[in-house]
């Protein structure tokens, strides 16, 4: 039997992360995965990352995907794809599957990361060709460039349900509606609000009826449910679809562990059946560790943080490094993931209702029941100022750890402090040069540059703008509101494209004065 | 874990319901009403509803509807469902052909390169 | 092959290599190699990809990762393969699987 420093089940963001840790310290390290190609999920995140620089954070998760992959090239370690783990046992050995065969090895040390699966609802009509999963839409439009549908309903508010709505208009889809049946969005804010701005529908309290077609999807009906989600007759909406996406949350898949024997709770924070583990990720048996959504789940980012520590912990459980070395580098990881760990979404916060942020502020009700802040909320929030002459307007109203847009201001008049969850706050001293920098720079397209006083009469909105087409400087259209509503005519007066945006083109509308805080979208005029 | 177990403990009769006919484990065609009824006729686990039902015993082995099972069952039982221990996991965690899982890589083999 | 995504604002134009030919239940399809074949069916516009053993209802692509096996199809005379996961190569034969046969119910 083959044997290893370190196995890791997993070559997703925590199971790479960690085998570049050990790898660099010496340790004889393989990452088995039963796909084609490693990365996990990562290639199929083509939106900006939150964070701080520390997290990569306004790199988009595929190049971050990219750059992993390289550290674990240069770092010397071996990945063998198409490796389907099928069992693992007590004494750390595991029966590995490739092509036609069975190996057996066995690990002095192992990392299970094998992330998450997606969770399901069920309705009438949900095993019909046409309902899919979430994950399932970002495979085949991110990866393998195809539609999963034309007309889609998608059934989830987290952050999963948001981005991947934003993405599937990305890629030329019509999303009808945005459905969930808890009575508040669940995902950022931010990422609601663009989708929202481009006319979205959003029903909360509302779930899936049934799904209508034969042999496939052809429409589906929604109704609005009560307290105790059960339906409200007479409330019934259909909508023509050929797709119905399901993003209604993630479980960790831990059979593995189970398997070999290590302990485990149900977690309802964690999302599902966990392994009891410590800080470093190591299980109840000694030497089996763990890291990323399978011990519980989160996001990416601290994935790959997570990665790291157990990737840190299995060196010096292997005696590669000494007692005060772990401690100085798993402090490193720590202080990192606990950035990423604040603010209102952190995982302690679960299934809280906030209603002020931070700085003592009413959260917008309206964009947990909607998707967008309501006119006559937006002025609250501190990076909403006025001033003469074109100024950034930054519409981020949750505490949410992420923080490039102060960096990205050559000027520096964008200010969020030590504290990465703080909102953003516009220096009245300095002025503002218009680059646009913050505005590409904000994972959560919050950022807009308005100029209230451009000609008499009108005003600009320089606003963020990932779709195709790209509208021609001079075209016509409309200012679309927060809500996604025509609200006057517009006329787009520049478009600038550039690396340092990285794909976040920057569109100026000229629009009447009094629509300067309030269009928010663009859309061509029909021809 | 043993207060589940009790099977002396009444649980009440099997009422139907308008959406029993509603298939949970996919790949092996289980209704919601099958594995309510199933309960009412003894089986408290979900081990012993899989071996009852074969729910999760299909191509995909529980990947989609263990969770789904297993809200089920705790309804039925009237226990939240992290009481509830989940089915027993054993290899093969993903389905495999009979001949391929026969066959053991000869040792000392470079194989996986 | 109107659901190709030919031009993305984020990952620009697709990259997919050579068109190979392959057979979906007999009629000539084509779709690039090395793609999951689900993906050269969607794009296709299949939808339907077996119909299941006790109650004959059809099922397509759903996770799309190789977990749910609900987009298994008759592949080069295998049933149960996972279509999601499997590469297309030139000159396949694909067919809807019936239970885990390719021949239709009332055939078997």
């Amino acid at each position: 039997m083959k044997r290893y420093d370190l196995i890791i089940v997993g070559a997703g963001p925590s199971g790479l992360s960690a085998a570049v840790e050990a790898a660099k310290r010496g340790l004889k390290v393989v990452v088995f995965d039963e796909n084609e190609k490693p990365g996990g999920q990562l290639f199929k995140q083509i939106h900006k990352f939150f964070g701080s620089k520390e997290h990569k954070a306004k790199v988009r998760g595929f190049v971050i995907g990219q750059q992993l992959l390289q550290e674990a090239a240069d770092a010397g370690v071996k990945v063998v794809l198409n490796a389907t783990v099928i069992g693992m046992y007590l004494d750390k050995e595991i029966v590995v599957r490739i092509k036609d065969e069975v190996h057996h090895y066995k690990g002095d040390s192992i990392i299970i990361a094998t992330g998450a699966a997606e969770n399901m609802v069920t309705f009438e009509g949900w095993n019909l060709p046409g309902v899919i999963g979430a994950g399932a839409a970002q495979t085949m439009m991110n990866l393998h460039g195809v539609k999963p549908g034309n007309k889609i309903l998608m059934l989830g508010s987290g952050n999963v349900g948001l981005v991947v709505s934003f993405q599937l208009m990305q890629c030329g889809c019509d999303v009808v509606a945005l459905v969930d049946a808890a009575p508040r969005v669940g995902g950022y804010g931010v990422h609601a609000a663009k989708v929202a701005r481009t006319g979205v529908p959003f029903y909360l309290s509302h779930t899936i009826v049934k799904a209508e077609g034969e042999e496939y999807v052809t429409g589906v009906t929604i109704a609005e449910v009560d307290d105790h989600f059960q339906f409200i007759p007479g409330t019934e909406k259909h909508f023509d679809v050929d797709t119905i996406c399901l993003a209604v949350g993630l479980s960790p898949m831990s059979q593995l562990l189970k398997m070999a024997g290590c302990e485990m709770e149900d977690n309802p924070k964690r999302g599902g059946q966990v392994p009891i583990c410590d800080a470093y990720g190591e299980t109840s048996i000694k030497g089996i560790f763990v890291a990323g959504d399978v011990s519980g789940i989160e996001e990416a980012s601290s994935a790959m943080i997570e990665g790291r520590i157990a990737g840190i912990a299995a060196a010096h459980y292997l005696g590669y490094m000494d007692e005060e070395e772990l401690k100085t580098k798993v402090k490193e990881q720590e202080d990192a993931l606990d950035g990423l760990r604040q603010g209102m979404f952190a995982p302690k916060n679960r299934g809280k209702l906030i209603e002020k942020t931070e700085e003592g502020i009413d959260i917008s009700m309206n964009l947990l029941k909607k998707g967008y802040v309501a006119d006559d909320e937006i002025e609250r929030f501190p990076g909403v100022t006025h001033k003469v002459g074109v100024h950034p307007v930054m519409e981020c109203t949750q505490n949410i750890p992420c923080n490039p847009c102060q960096d990205a201001c050559p000027k520096h008049c964008i200010r969020i402090g030590e504290n990465i969850t703080s909102l953003p706050v516009v220096d009245p001293d300095v002025d503002c040069i218009g680059c646009g920098m913050c505005v590409a720079s904000c994972s959560g397209q919050a950022i807009f540059l308005v100029d209230e006083t451009y000609e008499p009469g009108f005003a600009t909105v320089t606003l963020p703008y990932e779709f195709l087409p790209l509208p021609e400087k001079g075209e016509k259209g409309y200012g679309m509101s927060r809500s996604g509503e025509k609200i006057c005519e517009a006329e787009v007066v520049s478009v600038r494209t550039s690396k340092a945006f990285d794909h976040t083109n920057l569109l100026t509308i000229k629009v009447p004065a009094d629509m300067a805080m309030k269009a928010r979208f663009y859309r061509k005029a029909e021809a | 874990m043993h207060e589940i177990n009790d099977r002396s403990r009444d649980i009440g009769p099997f009422v139907p319901g308008p959406d029993d006919d509603m298939i949970i484990c996919r790949c092996e065609e289980v209704t919601k009403g099958e594995i309510r009824k199933a309960v009412h006729d003894g089986m408290f686990t979900l081990t012993e509803i899989r071996r009852y039902l074969r729910t999760g015993m299909g191509l995909c082995q529980g990947q989609t509807c263990a969770k789904l099972v297993k809200g089920i069952v705790a309804r039925e039982l009237n226990v939240s469902p992290a009481e509830l221990e989940p089915a027993t996991s054993r290899a093969p965690m993903r389905p495999i052909e009979m001949r391929v899982f026969a066959a053991e890589a000869k040792e000392g083999e470079e194989d996986e390169e | 092959m109107s659901s190709r995504i030919s031009e993305h604002p984020i990952l620009g134009e697709q990259q997919k290599g050579k068109l190979v030919t392959f057979t979906y239940d007999g009629k000539e399809l084509q779709g690039y190699e090395g793609e999951p074949i689900a993906a050269a069916l969607k794009a296709a516009g299949v939808m339907v990809h077996r119909y299941t053993k006790k109650e004959h209802k059809p099922r397509g692509i759903f996770c799309a990762i190789g977990r749910c096996t609900d987009c298994v199809m008759v592949v080069d005379g295998k049933p149960n393969v996972r279509t999601c996961m499997t590469p297309l190569a030139e000159g396949m034969k694909v067919q809807t699987q019936y239970g885990v046969s390719d021949k239709p119910f009332e055939e078997q």
